[in-house]
C-alpha cells in the first residue's frame, strides 16, 4: 500500500467520523490556535515597531542625544539618582554640537508636553502634546504638511509666536474650514498657525495627529516646555544615508565628552543612542515570548497527543476485524502500521489547519479590537503544521503498533 | 482432472497450543493432497480441528510440526510478512460472516487486495470490476455492504476472493449466514466456478453443502477420518442472474 493511498483511507474515516474527529485533535487545534496567535502578536507588535514606532518616535536615519536613555527596563534607584543629576541638554548645547560636527547632517530641537490649548472662539482642547522644536524638527522627523508651511530658521531663532498643527487639531478647532492664519492659544498666549501637518494616524492607541509644534524659544514655550528657559528635551542629529549613522554617534560622543568637559575615567552624563538601541528592550521582550511560548503550546500539544493516542487505542479496538481482514487479504505488518500512522498525523495535520485558522482569526480579533497589531509569520505556519503531524506521528505510534501486531485469527473472531 | 503436482500438500501436520498446564494438541498429524480443480468439502464435528487446519490451509498460521506446501511453495516456517505475501497471491478466502468493510463499496471491498498487491490504481479498477461482473454484480459496484443482500455480499466476498486469480478459494462455512435459497444460489456460483478451473476448499459442519463438493475430508480428534470422493449434488435452485428479490 502506497502512502497516497494511506492518506486517501485516513481522510475517509475521517470524513465519515467528523464529530469525533474534531474532538480527538482538540488539544491539537487549542495548542496550535495558540500558537499561531500569539507568534502572529508577537510578529505584529515587532513589525509595528520596526516600521511605524521607529519612524514616528526616532526618525529614520537620526542619532538621539538625551540627558539619559529613552527606555530604562534595568535602572535601578541608584541609577535613576544618577541619572536625575546629570545636567539638561540646553540650546546652545546644540549650537554648539552643530557648528562643529564633520558628519553631515541636521541637528533638530525638541522638548515635549502635554497641556491644554485653546481655539479662536475660545473652544478648550486637552491633552494636547505641546512640542517646542526648531525648524530642522521637521525636516528630521520627515514630517510632511498638508497645507500651509512650516515654521522658518529665523522665526525659530527670533521666537515668533507661530504654530504648526496636527491634522486632529485642525479638525477639532476649524472643522473643515483653512486654519492657516488663524489664531490658536497656548497657556492664553496667541500662536499664529501656519501650516498643518498630514495626518499621520494612531500609534498604540494614541493619535499622533492631536499635536502642536511652536518654536522652542517663542514666549510661553521656553522655559515651560522645557521646563527650564533654554534647555532641550532631546536633540535629533539626522544623517542623509544609514552609514552615517556610527560615525554620527562616535562624533557626537565625543564632542559632548568635550563640551561637558569630562575626564577619561568620567563616564558620559547624557546618553547618544540610535532608534535600535532604543528599541532593544523590544527584541527582549520577543525572545521571552518566544522562548516561553513553546512551553504553554507544549502542554496542549501533550494533552493533544495523548487523547489522540488514547483514541486511536480505542479505533484499533473497535476495528480490530477490519484489521484481521486487511491482514487475511495480505495486508503485512508494515501496512498497518502505515495505515494506522497516517491515520493518526492526518487526524492531528486537520487539526492544525484548524488551529491555524482559529489563530489567525483570534489575532485578527485581537487587533480589531485592541490597539495590538496582527502580522501573520509564514513560518509560524509552517511550524505548526509540522508540530501537528509531529504529534499526530508520536500519539499514533504505539496504537498503530499493537494494530500491526495482532494476530489475524484472533482479530477475525473478534466482534 | 488432477495433474501430478498438487496444489496442497501436507505432511504430519501438527498444531499445539500451549494454555499453561496443558498443552491442546488441535492437529496430530495430517497428511492431505489437493490437486488444482478439485472441490473439497472439510467436515468435522466441533473440536475436531477443521477451524485449526482451515487456519493453516490459509496461512493465517502456521503448523508446530510438519509440512505445509502450497503451489510449490513450502510455508511452514515463513514469517508474517512472507506468509501476508501468500495469502495476498495464492489464497482467496471466503468467510461465513462475508468480512466487508462496511464503510467502502463493493467495488473498494474487491479493490482490496489489489492495493496490498500494489497493483495500480487504473488496473486495479477494471479487475475489481470484471470480478464483481463475473459474479452477477457488475450493477451494484458503488453499494456499501449495508445496501446488499446477504446473498449478495457474499458475493461480493467471492469477487474479492477471485480478484487476485488465487491458486485456492478457501470457504469457511460461506452459507452459515444464509438462507436456504440464498446458499444454493452461493453453492450454484461455487459449481460454476470450479467448472471454470477453480480450485475450492470449504470447511463446512452441513451434509447438504458438503455434498456439492466432489470430495469431502472428515477430521476427527486432529486426524483425517474419512476422506471420500463422490458424485457433487446437483445444484437445486439456478444461479440467479437477476439478484432483485433474492433476500437473505
Amino acid at each position: 500500500m502506497n502512502f497516497w493511498e494511506g492518506v486517501r483511507l485516513a481522510l475517509n474515516t475521517i470524513r465519515t467520523n467528523k464529530l469525533r474527529a474534531f474532538f480527538t485533535v482538540l488539544g491539537t487545534v487549542v495548542g496550535v490556535t495558540f500558537l499561531i496567535a500569539v507568534i502572529t502578536l508577537i510578529e505584529g507588535m515587532n513589525a509595528y515597531v520596526e516600521k511605524e514606532f521607529k519612524g514616528a518616535i526616532y526618525g529614520v536615519n537620526t542619532v538621539v542625544v538625551r540627558r539619559f536613555p529613552a527606555v530604562n527596563m534595568e535602572a535601578d534607584g541608584e541609577q535613576w539618582r544618577e541619572f536625575v543629576r546629570r545636567p539638561r541638554l540646553t540650546i546652545d548645547d546644540a549650537e554648539w554640537l552643530s557648528e562643529r560636527m564633520e558628519t553631515p547632517g541636521l541637528v533638530s530641537l525638541s522638548a515635549e508636553t502635554d497641556g491644554a490649548v485653546q481655539g479662536p472662539r475660545g473652544q478648550q482642547l486637552e491633552n494636547v502634546q505641546i512640542t517646542g522644536a526648531n525648524a530642522e524638527y521637521f525636516e528630521a522627523r520627515e514630517l510632511e504638511m498638508q497645507a500651509g508651511r512650516t515654521f522658518s530658521r529665523q522665526e525659530s531663532d527670533k521666537g515668533v509666536p507661530v504654530v504648526v498643527i496636527g491634522s486632529g487639531i485642525a479638525e477639532a478647532l476649524w472643522d473643515n474650514r483653512n486654519p492657516v492664519g488663524q489664531e490658536l492659544r497656548i497657556r492664553g498666549l496667541p500662536f499664529r498657525v501656519v501650516g498643518v501637518l498630514k495626518e499621520r494616524g494612531s500609534l498604540m492607541g494614541f493619535s499622533m495627529d492631536n499635536v502642536v509644534v511652536a518654536p522652542l524659544r517663542a514666549g510661553g514655550m521656553n522655559g515651560w516646555v522645557n521646563r527650564q528657559r533654554n534647555a532641550v528635551g532631546s536633540l535629533t542629529y539626522k544623517v542623509p544615508e544609514a552609514e552615517l549613522i556610527r560615525p554620527a554617534m562616535d562624533e557626537l560622543e565625543t564632542l559632548m565628552r568635550v563640551r561637558r568637559g569630562l575626564k577619561p575615567s568620567e563616564g558620559n552624563n547624557f546618553s547618544v543612542e540610535t532608534a535600535e538601541d532604543s528599541l532593544a528592550f523590544w527584541d527582549k521582550i520577543r525572545t521571552i515570548l518566544l522562548l516561553a511560548l513553546p512551553m504553554l503550546v507544549g502542554i496542549s500539544l501533550i494533552v493533544g497527543a495523548i487523547v489522540i493516542m488514547n483514541i486511536m487505542l480505542v479505533s484499533v479496538a473497535e476495528r480490530t476485524r477490519e484489521i484481521g481482514v486487511r491482514k487475511s487479504l495480505g495486508a503485512r505488518r508494515k501496512d498497518i502500521l502505515m495505515q494506522f500512522l497516517i491515520e493518526s498525523s492526518a487526524l492531528s495535520a486537520a487539526g492544525a489547519f484548524l488551529g491555524i485558522g482559529a489563530g489567525v482569526l483570534l489575532a485578527k480579533g485581537v487587533q480589531a479590537a485592541t490597539p495590538m497589531p496582527a502580522t501573520v509569520a509564514p513560518w509560524s505556519i509552517a511550524l505548526a503544521i509540522f508540530l501537528g503531524v509531529g504529534v499526530g506521528l508520536a500519539a499514533g505510534v504505539y496504537p498503530a503498533w499493537r494494530a500491526s501486531r495482532l494476530d489475524p485469527i484472533v482479530a477475525l473472531r473478534s466482534e | 482432472m488432477s495433474d501430478d503436482k498438487p496444489i496442497i500438500e501436507t505432511r504430519g501436520l501438527q498444531k499445539h497450543y500451549d494454555l499453561g498446564a496443558e498443552t491442546v494438541r488441535a492437529l496430530r498429524g495430517v497428511d492431505l493432497r489437493i490437486h488444482r480443480n478439485e472441490y473439497v468439502a472439510i467436515m468435522g464435528p466441533s473440536g475436531s480441528g477443521k477451524s485449526t487446519f482451515m487456519n493453516l490451509i490459509g496461512c493465517l498460521d502456521t503448523p508446530t510440526a510438519g509440512e505445509y506446501v502450497l503451489n510449490g511453495q513450502p510455508v511452514a516456517g515463513m514469517r508474517d510478512d512472507d506468509l501476508a505475501r501468500i495469502r495476498n497471491r495464492e489464497i482467496g478466502f471466503v468467510f461465513q460472516t462475508f468480512n466487508l468493510l462496511p464503510r467502502s463499496t463493493a467495488l473498494e471491498n474487491v479493490e482490496l487486495p489489489l492495493v496490498y498487491a500494489g497493483t495500480g490504481k487504473a488496473e486495479r479498477r477494471r479487475r475489481a470490476a470484471d470480478a464483481l461482473k463475473s459474479v452477477e454484480l457488475g450493477d451494484r459496484m458503488d453499494h456499501r455492504p449495508s445496501q446488499l443482500s446477504g446473498g449478495q455480499r457474499q458475493r461480493v466476498a467471492i469477487a474479492r476472493a477471485l480478484v487476485t486469480n488465487p491458486s485456492i478459494i478457501l470457504a469457511d462455512e460461506p452459507t452459515g449466514n444464509l438462507d436456504s435459497r440464498t446458499s444454493e444460489e452461493i453453492m450454484a456460483l461455487f459449481a460454476r466456478l470450479h467448472e471454470e478451473g477453480q480450485t475450492i476448499i470449504m470447511v463446512t459442519h452441513e451434509p447438504d453443502i458438503a455434498a456439492h463438493a466432489e470430495r469431502v475430508v472428515t477430521l476427527r480428534d486432529g486426524v483425517i477420518s474419512s476422506d471420500v470422493r463422490q458424485a457433487p449434488a446437483p445444484v437445486a435452485a439456478r444461479e440467479v442472474r437477476d439478484p432483485v428479490g433474492a433476500e437473505a
